[in-house]
């Protein structure tokens, strides 16, 4: 089913039943003596979600569930098994195609570290871009280009003489996100791009994200496992488990009243910043191995609220009685087995912010 | 908890680098105390000293990292100054260490079962057979499902998150008076940090056993700890009751690391932001090494440095809470810091 989000004007970007498989079997030889059938690992196995113009849509879950497929897949790294991916309303294999195309969309890895070239200077580093699309021909104005861009992301003009290495992660992630802006994108994917900062860093780089969507009109797909952060900068969230999307929601309604079992177990096991006593509940058992997945509803083994329809027949992803603006696959939600959309005392505080 | 004797005492620690370039201070006049049972969190931005203070306490400083200054007693014998063989076996039977990467800590090649065994029948006085019983009491204990059929398993066989349970398990086995724990759950997801969580709480309460928290998760200091220090560029920049430093801290840098996490509660349109970075150890300013960064800087902070002194219902390093400064601590009271927190 489409995302209701792909309605109305054309979206940023859209997936539609997007998939990817990976072959994990052993070697042919080896296969062939004992006998054993090939072996797929359903990394992304059906996703749709659309994003808007000049909105953030978050995926979150736990660590394998897919979120870093997805965003590869999204900016074309990886070719989909599965389904399609939509730009701007051009299928997206054409879009890459096209340079001018294909500058509209950037993506913000985890490591800062890893993904700046430490024998560049930071100049040529946030000029690569620009020089690799054309965009800007003489010297004089490239360099004026990478000043300002560096001023945007709170650095100094001056700064781009140097070296990664003479920056800390807070200053190289910024240099990463003046990288990612240089060729002008409207879309960025950022998988994680806080998740190696200390959190006095983290604040000044989601500020800094904010404050550029507000000024450029930017799209995100953002990807992170922390709730909180997801909180600060999303207009919409996808939870995902096993490679599906099992809620999909306004990022008000999805805090206040998760409804898929997974999301409030999720919401449970969050620290309990403000001690108020409230108890923190983990999520039992382990994550399921994504190349044998449970059958039926993947999250059955661990769910407090699976019976037999759990264990045979998967849920679809569909408005939730209650809640219809969020999506979710979940029996339990469908049939009202879940007593109906409740208050998550986890993630309402005493403070109400809106 | 104050009135029993503290199990450790750490003070006036000094830990220094030589380098080509002279000798840098990563710790400089370190003090606190460890009473048993008690759960001290250790937090501040990455190079503040947290993983340093942990090696120098297990006496596992990297050299050219060495010991400059200062004293560190464990149940009233000093240990900061014995010979590695010494060290070793406190380090075993008296203080059990917990890293961040339970692949560094595991031995990939023997089955975990062996591995607890050999640590307790080298500091424990257990035969073969006995440590083997203990070591699987100790995966149950530590939330392994089936454990007498998985104790012959290896490393690899287990997940992330049971691994690093295993590595628990490791370093409770030989029953220390002392756990340092470096960053224990960083690298699990929230559902199995919640986990591991509540298995060292229960622990440092049913045991007794003192643990050094260090982490850079304020969420798990707010459950964990009892008592938090806050690092700032090797030093303490302020100590107290957990729920007084993360509720209602003093020190103008707790203030802004706390006001920067995000919540979960609720949205907001900017988070409180420290501008600037911790500097590097070659640059430390004179005086307060907040000072370039903090929003209550006054001369004096540029000049001398404070020590910890009572601060509210903490003790903090900062001047605006020594007598002479009453009136600038008075300030930060009625403006400062305060109204951009709740706004
Ligand atoms: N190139 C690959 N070959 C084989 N398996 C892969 C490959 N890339 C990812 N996987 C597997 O696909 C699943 C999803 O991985 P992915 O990196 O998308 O997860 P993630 O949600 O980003 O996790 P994390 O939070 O740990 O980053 C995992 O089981 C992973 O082991
Ligand atoms: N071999 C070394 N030579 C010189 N300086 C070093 C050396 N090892 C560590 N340091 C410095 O000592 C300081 C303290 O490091 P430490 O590892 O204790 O920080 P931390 O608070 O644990 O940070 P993190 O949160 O990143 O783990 C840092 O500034 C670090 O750069
Ligand atoms: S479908 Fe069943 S098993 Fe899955 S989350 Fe809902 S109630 Fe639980
Ligand atoms: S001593 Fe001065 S600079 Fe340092 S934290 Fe206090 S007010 Fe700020
Ligand atoms: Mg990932
Ligand atoms: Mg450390």
């Amino acid at each position: 089913m489409r995302d209701a989000a792909a309605l109305g004007a054309t979206p940023m970007l859209e997936t539609q039943d997007v998939a990817r498989y990976f072959d994990v079997s052993r070697p042919l030889l080896q296969r062939l003596i004992a006998r054993e059938p090939k072996r797929l690992l359903r990394a992304v196995d059906g996703v749709s979600f659309a994003i808007p113009k000049g909105t953030t849509l978050s995926l979150v879950g736990e660590s394998g569930c897919g979120k870093s497929t997805v965003a590869r897949l999204v900016v074309g790294l990886y070719p989909p098994s599965r389904g399609s991916v939509i730009f701007d309303g051009q299928d997206l294999a054409q879009a890459r195609a096209d340079a001018s195309q294909r500058r509209r969309m950037q993506m913000i890895f985890q490591d800062p570290y890893a993904s700046l070239n430490p024998r560049w200077r930071v100049r040529d580093i946030i000029a690569e871009p620009i020089r690799a699309f054309g965009l800007v021909k003489d010297k004089a104005a490239v360099e004026a280009r990478v000043g300002q861009l560096l001023t945007q992301v709170g650095l100094s003009p001056l700064d781009g003489q140097k070296f990664p290495h003479e920056f800390s992660g807070g200053q190289r992630q910024r240099i990463s996100i003046a990288r990612a802006l240089s060729s002008n994108p409207e879309f960025l994917v950022c998988d994680e791009p806080t998740s190696a900062l200390d959190v006095s860093v983290q604040a000044q780089i989601l500020n800094l994200m904010k404050d550029l969507q507000k000024q450029l009109g930017l799209t995100y797909l953002f990807i992170s496992h922390n709730l909180a952060v997801v909180r600060q900068i999303s207009d919409r969230v996808g939870v995902m488990y096993l490679g599906r999307l099992v809620e999909l929601a306004p990022a008000e309604t999805l805090f206040r009243t998760p409804r898929m079992p997974y999301t409030r177990a999720l919401m449970e096991a969050i620290p309990d910043l403000e001690m108020t006593g409230r108890q923190r509940i983990p999520v039992g058992g382990e994550v399921p191995s994504p190349i044998n997945p449970p059958s039926g509803c993947p999250f059955h083994p661990r769910c407090p609220l699976a019976n037999e329809r759990c264990r045979a027949e998967r849920p679809a992803l569909i408005p939730a009685r209650g809640t219809p603006e969020a999506l979710v696959a979940c029996h339990a939600v469908e049939e009202g087995r879940d007593g109906g959309p409740q208050v998550e005392p986890a993630a309402v505080g005493a403070v109400q912010g809106v | 908890m104050s009135n029993t004797q503290p199990l450790l005492q750490v003070r006036n620690l000094r830990v220094e680098f030589p380098t080509r370039r002279g000798v840098l201070t990563a710790l400089d006049d370190v003090s606190f105390d460890i009473h048993p049972g008690e759960v001290l969190g250790v937090v501040g931005e990455s190079g503040a000293g947290k993983s340093m203070t942990g090696a120098a306490i297990i006496g596992l400083l990297e050299p050219p990292g060495r010991i400059a200054g200062g004293t560190i007693t464990l149940g009233g014998r000093r240990i900061d100054n014995l010979p590695y063989k010494e060290m070793r076996t406190i380090r075993g039977r008296q203080i059990g260490a917990i890293f961040q990467d339970p692949l560094t800590t595991l031995n990939p090649l023997y089955t975990v079962g062996r591995q607890l065994v050999e640590t307790m029948t080298t500091h424990l006085p257990l035969t073969p057979a006995e440590a083997r019983k203990k070591a699987i009491e100790w995966l149950e204990l530590v939330g392994i499902p089936a454990a007498s059929q998985r104790i012959d398993s290896y490393p690899h066989e287990f997940s992330g998150g049971m691994r690093q349970r295993v590595v628990i398990a490791l370093a409770l086995c030989a029953e220390p008076k002392l756990i340092v724990a470096d960053e224990p759950t960083t690298a699990l997801d929230v559902s199995i940090q919640a986990q591991v969580i509540a298995l060292l709480k229960r622990l440092a309460r049913e045991k007794g056993t003192a643990m050094m928290l260090v982490t850079h998760d304020m969420g798990v200091i707010a459950e964990t700890a009892d008592r938090v220090a806050v690092m700032y560029a090797g030093r303490i920049a302020e100590i107290g009751g957990v729920r007084d430093v993360v509720k209602n801290p003093s020190h103008p840098y707790t203030i802004g690391l706390m006001g920067s996490i995000p919540p979960i509660t609720h949205r907001m349109e900017r988070l409180l932001q420290i501008e600037g970075a911790m500097p590097r150890l070659s640059a430390i300013p004179k005086g307060c090494a907040y000072n370039p960064r903090c929003p209550r800087v006054f001369d004096r902070c540029r000049v001398e440095r404070p020590d910890l002194i009572p601060a509210g219902a903490t003790r903090a390093a900062c001047w605006l809470y020594d007598r002479a400064d009453k009136e600038a601590a008075h300030e930060v009271a009625q403006t400062g810091y305060g109204e951009v927190r709740h706004a």
